[in-house]
């Protein structure tokens, strides 16, 4: 009898073209498959698909907002896929985030009458401090006491999050808020200077794009770079080699930490302008979805969190004017995230039908 | 109610979620398949069954579709990492992330909305007994998932099923060689997690605390990752983690009911401290893992 089936078969080097292809393919059955949901919810396809994937980047207005959502997810990400190269899975820069936020607020809610332009830089620096002190619990975790990394970093997330309410609600809360769970807005100076006239984009779009250049000359062009890819590769072959896996987990978590810290920092000294629960949005777990989908490569990343910040705005666009829940875009990133991983399964793998006569012992 | 009687009372009921959801993941990685979207499919779980027991008010079939709706997730999971061999870490993240949408997209329309919750069935004679009485005075799901860990643990001992899982989880090429469907008892395996971490968001949502929030699951799921860990892969101690864990969350009820004032943010964030606190002291006892952990855990099996 003939059997036929399909197979999986390991090409004997990765393919270029279907790297490429496999995103778009990816982007393509994702909108295919959440508009198919959307017309079940009853939701007009071509306004939810004017308002969701188009409005964000026809008027400048609206794509500078897109700027604006990109810049934390790409400072974010970038940190985050160095971890994932070294096969350090840090998934909680929601938490490191949220204590960069924290950090750097406390300049303003201690000194609210500071001025000078030292602030707004300083409040950064504190953040990125804030966010890497955060990563060292679960990095002093690993390294000495070998617990996964994954599970710490999540925890210590959750954790933070309680630690923002029990300030916005307790000591940090503003005395003239009407008892809303949000610090003092911060004076001028504690604001991140506009760089684009009529926008909100501020200069950490300008951080996070030369972030995004230090990381790619870091992963692509330094040693220290390619002994942590080596090392997530094959992390027998480097401990040989006299590359020690303790240092590539403090490397990644700190990393990581610190952009995550002031991603958050940026924040609430950027858009916000003070220390509120809205904070913590989620861009931390979005960081995620940006990283793997852009390949783990900082350019990819580029274009990866420019994606996703395109599905913020545009979400926020169709909860206007179609009534689409916001809850849709979280559906719309996981699944995009699931379909590239199928997609790119074809960037190691040839596809190969086999025919074959039944032999069975 | 002094404190002592109300946690013995209320410890199992608050010990479900984690059991089910841990007991589903100990099959799972068992198998060598580590499933991180536990979370996501608790709370894609609680949401079927509060909406099924909303509508119909009928638990028994909150459940099942709930189980099922789990297992659909798990499925999809599988068909990434196992199939297309995609990273597992990668894919239960995503996997994760979608279920938790789903969640809140389904839930929408519900936020703050009750049900109505399970009657609790005492075991006669020690139900009434002081102080310990609560403890024998548990519903219907409590009893079945002590009778599910007392069939888990009887299955991967002295079953051929179990021996079976047992084997694909420490060697698939050896597995292999002696004749055993490794991907399909790895299905199984994870199909049998979902099944459960559905089951488990299902008891959260409809029986131990019946009202709709969204993010109820609170990092239960990821709770339930850990506990398997501080199990070391032992189904006994993934019931006595799972309890511990009841005990530790009904901390903050706890401390009301014993008139002590601690910090209420404080006290939500118990759990998670315990977790971090354990995993660092079970961790470090390498041996201890190296000998009861499961060997081709995460990594993906080629044919």
């Amino acid at each position: 009898m003939l059997l036929s089936r399909y197979q999986l078969v390991r090409r004997s080097s990765a393919s270029r073209r279907v790297a490429i292809l496999a995103p778009i393919t990816a982007l393509l059955v994702t909108i295919v498959l959440n508009f198919v949901l959307y017309i079940a919810m009853g939701k007009a396809p071509a306004a939810v698909f004017y308002a969701m994937l188009v409005e964000p980047v026809v008027s400048w207005s609206s794509f500078s907002e897109v700027l604006l959502k990109m810049t934390p997810l790409l400072l974010i990400a970038q940190g985050l896929a160095i971890g994932f190269r070294a096969n350090v899975i840090n998934i909680g820069a929601e938490g490191q985030f949220i204590l960069g936020a924290i950090f750097a607020a406390s300049i303003p809610v201690w000194v609210p009458q500071a001025t000078g332009g030292w602030i707004w830089p300083a409040m950064l620096l504190l953040g990125g401090i804030g966010g890497a002190l955060w990563a060292v619990v679960p990095a002093f975790w690993r390294v000495r006491l070998n617990a996964s990394e994954i599970l710490v970093t999540l925890m210590m997330s959750l954790i933070a999050t309680q630690l923002l309410a029990y300030l916005l609600v307790g000591p940090w809360k503003d005395p003239m808020g009407f008892n809303f769970p949000q610090s003092v807005m911060f004076q001028l100076d504690a604001t991140l200077p506009l760089i684009i006239p009529g926008t909100r984009v501020n200069v950490a779009l300008i951080l996070a794009l030369v972030w995004t250049l230090g990381c790619w000359v870091y992963m692509q062009r330094s040693f220290q770079g390619y002994k942590l890819i080596v090392g997530g590769l094959a992390p027998h072959a480097t401990a040989y080699a006299g590359f020690s896996e303790g240092r590539a987990v403090w490397i990644s978590l700190l990393i990581g930490g610190f952009a995550a810290g002031l991603a958050g920092a940026a924040e609430v000294a950027g858009p916000i302008g003070q220390l509120q629960r809205s904070v913590a949005s989620g861009y931390g777990y979005s960081a995620i979805i940006v990283a793997y989908l852009g390949g783990l490569n900082p350019i990819g990343i580029l274009f990866s969190s420019l994606l996703i910040a395109i599905l913020y705005i545009g979400g926020d666009n169709a909860m206007v004017s179609t009534e689409l829940p916001i809850a849709a875009v979280r559906v719309f990133q996981g699944s995009l995230l699931v379909c590239y991983l199928a997609a790119i399964t074809l960037v190691r793998y040839r596809i190969v039908r086999v025919v074959t006569t039944e032999a069975r012992a | 109610m002094n404190a002592i009687t109300f946690v013995l009372a209320g410890m199992l009921a608050a010990a479900t979620p984690f059991l089910l959801a841990a007991l589903g993941e100990l099959i799972a990685e068992r198998a060598g398949v580590l499933n991180l979207g536990i979370e996501g499919m608790m709370a894609v779980g609680a949401v079927i069954a509060f909406l099924t027991v909303h509508q119909f008010g009928t638990h028994s079939l909150g459940f099942l579709l709930a189980g099922l709706a789990g297992a659909a997730l798990s499925l999809v999971f599988a068909w990434l990492s196992i199939s297309l061999r995609a990273n597992q870490v990668a894919a239960g993240l995503a996997i994760g992330i979608l279920g938790q949408g789903l969640s809140a997209l389904f839930g929408k329309n519900y936020e703050s909305k009750t049900v109505s919750g399970l009657p609790k069935l005492s075991v006669p004679g020690l139900g009434e007994l002081p102080v310990v009485g609560g403890l024998f005075t548990q519903d219907f799901v409590v009893w079945i998932a002590l009778l599910a860990t007392f069939a888990i643990w009887a299955a991967l001992r002295f079953s051929k099923m179990g021996l079976v899982i047992r084997a694909v989880g420490e060697n698939p090429a050896a597995a292999r060689s002696l004749g055993y469907p490794v991907i399909a008892i790895r299905y199984g395996a994870v199909l049998f997690g979902g099944l459960m971490a559905g089951f488990a968001g299902a008891y959260a949502s409809t029986v131990y605390t019946p009202l709709w929030a969204d993010g109820m699951i609170a990092g239960r799921g990821w709770i339930a990752l850990a506990l398997v860990v501080f199990a070391t892969w032992m189904t006994g101690r993934v019931f006595f983690g799972a309890v511990l864990f009841g005990a530790v969350s009904l901390a903050q009820l706890a401390a009301q009911a014993g008139g002590v004032n601690l910090n209420s943010q404080l006290l939500a964030c118990l759990p998670y401290l315990v977790t971090i606190a354990v995993l660092g002291i079970i961790s470090s006892n390498r041996r201890l893992l190296k000998v009861n952990g499961v060997a081709s855990l995460g990594k993906t099996y080629i044919p």
